[in-house]
């Protein structure tokens, strides 16, 4: 029997920014990896990550003979007058065959669809669409099939949407973040880290960029690290000094006490909300990631495969199981959140 | 009553020679001024300031919006009446019914131009002549290229934009028929969330936030914890603590071919604000003593950046143009005081 899309299983979109790890990631279940170039067309570009062109043709072999897809982000906004280097990667991976390109540029989206009209176009979290009015703009302009979801929505409010979209006839399946690094800010709207370091994730492809990262022993042992010279957080002796991601950091608003005044240094872990997903109509699931190694894809991917296995087995029977409460020990000693998904998070 | 393209039709589109008239725009107001502060700064706005454009409607917070609502038209009217062209910006972060409505109603308005702050307006004011504002991502040409074939007609960049990239932008937004436009004063907008951090720090939650914004009007100071003042909360947006000032690069920007320049309204006299920028333009004041008058103002205690602009940190002051010397990509982010 085939499965209709409305009955197929939750995707599983698996974060891989070597090689190896897209290997392992396939190796470990994953229905769909995300790579990108190593260059800043994409919003992980970090020294030592991402995949050339000859990696990404052998990665395809190997994903595409174990039955896994490979999405390729251009999630970047091109740089004014130096557009080609964004367009020659949408050429280039259409030519060596990923089954999507996930695009945020209003730009490149459109050189995309008109260049390559079959391609598959997914609208990545960086367009910051959060509304039905706005999934139909890009899905009608550009024929875009899926739409990651900004890390602002609630349960209610993707339900309604993916109603919204189902009521006015627009099929797009929507992806959600279901793990790992949680951005507090509508994402590809944030210049937070720019306006601290020069280096933005729209442009550059980095957010806190560890170039413009210090930390700093006080006398009596305190850590402090800063980014472009702003102290992000202060750590007393024994606490462990977390990166300075700018959002991340202890501030004093309105002259108060040091406090996470944006988000804790917490990460997202919607592991135990896989069954409201479904129900609210999504259609993937997405793990964030593509700076991380391999022992923790591995242990990541495999255990959320089979939450979303067993989701599938308890749904066939007509029930639905809460997936197992695994993965509490991946986040590094930090908090897990379930984000934006609870409206209580706001 | 004018549609929107005649107010922004072939008037506006000067041959590449002939010199065009450099227009002062005021932004929204992003901060929650209460309705009688709001009212009373409009009016003085119709009545005494030197710009040709005001921009009205809510970006942040469509909660914030019932309390103005009453007083929009009269405002508009009052503008339109003192020669000002009225612009209505919609909101950036459209989520809920309450925003989609919103911004709905906004984009039905056929005899103002609308300003889309998002995809969603973008989508409802497609096919005819509209503005985009600072909050959508326009980076390159082929964005612009879009946009103007969805009836685009005027385009406000990002802050996070420099030189470099208005340099092609504006010439190519002029041969697509729009119009550019630049932030060039105010605190620079950074960042928007779905969580309201105003809310969050007085421990209430956003569907019950009591308006707590409202207590800072232009936004809460926001400082690391060494003290170094930093960025402004206002709501569910981050903003700069540094108020760009983008003085000094005024004649630049016009020889890119950019004659709209937007200020971002503070609590500060925006008239005097408009009268500075006015006599630059003019040239009738140097860049140096208008930013040194602009200091002096009251109400606002904040330094000025224009990193952005010269392709360095956005928190940086760069007097490169008259040192002669490369912006400083790193070191003291405050290394001025305004």
């Amino acid at each position: 029997m085939t499965a209709s899309p409305d009955t197929a299983p939750l995707e599983l979109v698996c974060p891989a920014g070597t090689p190896a790890a897209l290997r392992t990631a396939v190796d470990a279940g994953a229905h769909s990896v995300y790579v990108g170039f190593r260059d800043e067309t994409n919003a992980r570009n970090f020294p030592g990550l991402n995949f050339s062109r000859a990696e990404l043709e052998a990665a395809l072999a190997y994903a595409h003979g174990r039955g896994a897809r490979v999405l390729l982000a251009i999630n970047t906004f091109a740089r004014a007058g130096a557009t080609e280097l964004w367009t020659r990667a949408v050429d280039d991976a259409v030519a060596l065959g990923v089954d999507a390109l996930i695009i945020a540029d209003l730009g490149i989206a459109d050189y995309a669809a008109r260049h390559h009209p079959h391609a598959r176009l997914h609208l990545s979290v960086q367009a910051s669409a959060s509304s039905p009015e706005a999934i139909a703009y890009y899905v009608e302009a550009f024929g875009i099939r899926r739409v990651v979801l900004p890390r602002v929505l609630t349960l209610p409010e993707i339900a309604a949407l993916n109603r919204g979209l189902a009521e006015a006839g627009i099929a797009c399946e929507t992806e959600v973040f279901v793990f790992g690094g949680l951005c507090v800010m509508a994402e590809g709207r944030c210049h937070l880290s720019s306006y601290a370091t020069g280096k933005s994730p729209n442009r550059d492809g980095v957010c806190s960029p560890a170039s413009h990262v210090t930390y700093e022993e006080e006398e009596g042992g305190a850590m402090v690290s800063r980014l472009g010279g702003f102290t992000i957080n202060r750590f007393s002796p024994g606490e462990t000094a977390g990166y300075p991601t700018l959002c991340k950091g202890r501030f004093r608003l309105g002259g108060r006490d040091p406090a996470y005044v944006f988000e804790e240094p917490v990460s997202l872990n919607a592991l135990p909300l896989l069954p409201e997903l479904a129900r609210a109509g999504v259609r993937a699931l997405k793990i964030e990631g593509r700076q991380r190694g391999r022992a923790y894809i591995r242990r990541v991917v495999s255990d959320f495969r089979r939450a979303v296995d067993r989701l599938d087995l308890a749904e066939r029977a007509g029930g639905t199981q809460a997936p197992g409460q695994e993965l509490t020990h991946m986040s590094e000693g930090q908090a897990e959140t379930a984000g934006a998904y609870r409206k209580v998070w706001r | 009553m004018s549609s929107p393209s005649e107010m922004i039709g072939p008037s506006d589109m000067n041959g590449p020679n002939e010199k065009r008239p450099a227009r002062l725009v005021l932004g929204p107001v992003l901060f929650h001024w209460d309705a009688d502060r709001l009212r009373d700064f409009y009016h003085r706005i119709a009545d005494e300031a030197p710009v040709d454009s005001v921009h009205l409607g809510e970006v942040v917070c469509a909660k914030r919006l019932p309390f103005f609502a009453d007083h929009l038209d009269a405002v508009a009217d009052r503008l339109r009446r003192a020669g000002k062209e009225v612009v209505l910006s919609t909101l950036a972060l459209v989520m809920n019914a309450q925003e989609r409505a919103v911004v709905r109603e906004a984009a039905a308005r056929d005899n103002t131009l609308v300003e889309a702050n998002d995809a969603s307006a973008l989508a409802a004011l497609r096919g005819r002549p509209h503005a985009v504002g600072p909050f959508v991502n326009v980076y390159n040409e082929r964005a612009l290229a879009f946009l103007a074939r969805h009836s685009a007609r005027r385009v406000c960049f990002s802050p996070e934009l420099g030189r470099d990239a208005l340099a092609v932008l504006a010439p190519e937004a002029r041969a697509h028929g729009m119009e550019p436009e630049v932030l060039v004063y105010g605190r620079m907008p950074l960042a928007l969330s779905a969580r309201c951090y105003h809310a969050r720090a007085e421990g209430l939650a956003k569907d019950g936030c009591r308006f707590v914004c409202g207590q800072d009007p232009d936004g809460r100071a926001l400082t690391t914890m060494d003290g170094t003042p930093f960025l402004s909360v206002n709501g569910i947006q981050t903003l700069s603590h540094a108020c760009l000032n983008l003085l000094d690069e005024l004649a630049e920007l016009r020889a890119l071919s950019i004659d709209r320049f937007r200020l971002s309204p503070q609590s500060v006299d925006m008239v005097a604000v408009a009268r500075l920028y006015r006599a630059v333009l003019d040239g009738t004041m140097a860049p140096d003593e208008a930013t040194a008058r602009l200091g002096a103002l009251d109400g606002l205690d904040a330094p000025f950046a224009n990193g952005y602009m010269h392709g360095a940190a956005g928190a940086l002051w760069t007097e490169a143009d008259r040192a002669g010397l490369q912006a400083e990509g790193e070191g003291d982010p405050l290394c001025a005081e305004g």
